[in-house]
């Protein structure tokens, strides 16, 4: 019993990081906490539906095409939105703010287009094949869930780590101002990472779809939330932080709906950032930010 | 009066509801006017919803009592957590008083006095339309003499410059605690009251939605002066009324409208300065 529920856990944490990745990416590098995130993520999941019952295309060109779609969305977000604030120099909430009209905006659109009903993959593109280990039943779904997390997250640490615009991104991450000083083309990474960003919450909306097999315009908003509190457990702005932070909120959600109740699995997740807030603000394995006023 | 009378039995509950969403947008400016972004006072209405239709519920107390109780029971909740909580600030107070808000949402649906996700249904109508102006009109003067008073200025100073204002001698905690709990007590009768007409309440009317849209009309009307937020409390609640054929689109408008504010009117509808100048421009039009 106890594995089937780490098999749970981590096919949901994985997507949990995934998700939170591109969140923390863009408040890391832009300043912006973008709650428009959980919609993008929702938009990413109606696309590859779409995709798939409109198109006939096979699972993973939606998955592609999800991903391009939701990428497109938070490229037009910063260029039409976040720019313009930037140019005027905001105070750092304005921007938040705007990103919340954008959220309500798509979730209204979505509802619009699509209607509020529950909507589902056909069977005949899911992923099939389940088979045991042990007492563990596995489904194929869950090891390509996991899978393409995994390999998707190592894809961006690779490009952070190793490559010219990884280094770029964290010197903008550091001070933009001296990033720009420095030759590096500011306002190109702004666009860049807002696109690989949504593009990361887009496949996250495919792949929690395809695992609960079930589509809503308001899926956004719980996992919106999740992002938060995997972003503050983490620390914000903090890349490792968030995979540790989403396969941990997976975990406790996944146990405390197991053994406790299962409402009561949000609440753990909520009263867990609520404390880590008032605690340690910098996240679990944050260095201690300076105080800003 | 016979047109007043068949407007009333339409409209009475759409006026009732501007009359709470100005109390809710006036309490969220109480806190924005202390530079705090929270998210909590969606929550802080539940509390006092909820506390208020059990009094009347269960104990039967008189209205005025009940009304205070569900400003007092939020206004208590703000103290315990404020102190801790209003360390923060920016961005992550705006975490925090969101995770705060959903722990209240989650609570009130697994509580079992609370009637859990259904909610509590049945509670007596109680609240008049004077109640609604009588309290709106006292806490509009109440903020007036508060922003013109010593610690309105306090907030004023610690909105703009926190460093500066502690520098100044002014003890920043305790105004910001006074700020947000004051805001939690407004929130809380706006609360009571509104319970107190719809016959109903859930959890799901004090999520995350709401207190966004509760940030949303403070936005739009603007928050450098009172007349703001109610100018924007009015138009997001009657917007919905006129734009029913758009049916599942309608809160695509809301969205939009809190996107265009927030990138052409960064000081939202009602800017003081810019409404003198266009008189001054109107009357200078007549010489």
């Amino acid at each position: 019993m106890l594995e089937q529920q780490l098999l749970n856990a981590l096919t949901l944490g994985s997507v949990y990081a995934l998700f939170a990745l591109g969140f923390t990416l863009v408040f890391g590098v832009l300043a912006v906490i973008n709650l428009s995130h959980g919609a993008v993520f929702m938009v990413g999941s109606y696309a590859a539906l779409a995709m798939v019952s409109h198109l006939n295309a096979p699972l993973w060109v939606a998955m592609l095409g999800a991903m391009v779609v939701s990428g497109t969305i938070g490229l037009l977000v910063d260029v039409l939105v976040l720019k313009p604030l930037r140019a005027r120099n905001a105070p750092h909430l304005i921007p938040m703010i705007a990103t919340i009209g954008v959220g309500i905006m798509l979730t209204s659109a979505a509802q619009g287009l699509f209607g509020a009903e529950v909507l589902r993959f056909p069977e005949d593109v899911m992923p099939a094949g389940e088979f045991m280990v042990g007492d563990v039943h596995v489904r194929a779904l869950e090891i390509a869930i996991v899978a393409i997390a995994f390999l998707l997250m190592a894809v961006l640490f690779t490009i952070l780590k190793r490559t010219q615009l990884g280094r770029a991104l964290r010197a903008i991450a550091e001070s933009p101002k001296a990033a720009y000083l420095l030759g590096i083309n500011v306002e190109g990474l702004f666009h860049i990472t807002s696109f690989v960003a949504a593009a990361l919450g887009g496949i996250a909306g495919v792949l929690i779809g395809l695992n609960f097999n079930a589509i809503t315009p308001f899926m956004g908003q719980p996992m919106l939330h999740k992002g938060i509190a995997v972003i503050i457990l983490g620390g914000m702005g903090d890349i490792r932080g968030a995979l540790i932070g989403g396969l941990f909120l997976g975990f406790a959600e996944v146990i405390s709906k197991a053994y406790l109740s299962s409402q009561m699995g949000d609440a753990v997740a909520f009263g867990l950032l609520f404390l880590i807030l008032l605690v340690r603000p910098s996240g679990l394995f944050g260095r201690k930010l300076e105080r800003k006023a | 009066m016979e047109w007043f009378n068949d407007f009333w039995s339409t409209y009475s509950t759409l006026v009732f509801s501007v009359g709470v969403h100005a109390l809710l947008a006036l309490s969220i400016w109480l806190t924005l006017s202390c530079g705090l972004l929270s998210l909590a006072n969606a929550a802080f209405m539940g509390v006092g919803a909820y506390v208020s239709a059990l009094l009347t519920l269960h104990l039967e107390w008189s209205f005025g009592s009940v009304l205070l109780a569900g400003g007092i029971a939020p206004t208590l909740v703000a103290l315990i957590i404020g102190a801790p909580v209003l360390r923060l600030s920016g961005v992550y107070l705006a975490m925090a008083t969101l995770a705060f808000g959903e722990v209240v949402r989650i609570t009130v649906l697994n509580l079992e006095i609370t009637g859990g996700p259904e909610g509590l249904n049945g509670i007596p109508l109680a609240t008049e339309g004077w109640h609604i102006a009588l309290i709106l009109a006292v806490t509009v003067y109440g903020l007036a003499r508060l922003r013109r008073s010593k610690v309105g200025r306090a907030f004023e100073a610690i909105k703009e410059d926190e460093v500066a204002a502690r520098l100044m001698g002014i003890n920043v905690d305790r105004y910001k605690l006074l700020a947000f709990s004051l805001g939690a007590f407004i929130a809380g009768v706006a609360g009571a009251l509104n319970a107190h007409f719809t016959f109903f309440i859930s959890p799901r009317e004090y999520g995350f939605e709401n207190a966004v849209d509760i940030l949303t009309m403070a936005v739009l009307g603007g928050t450098s002066s009172l007349i703001g937020p109610m100018l924007g409390s009015s138009i997001l609640t009657l917007l919905p009324e006129l734009l029913r054929s758009l049916q599942d689109f309608r809160s695509l408008v809301n969205g939009a409208v809190l996107v265009l504010v927030v990138l052409f009117l960064p000081k939202g509808l009602w800017e003081s300065r810019r409404i003198r100048a266009f008189f001054k421009r109107l009357k200078g039009g007549q010489a």
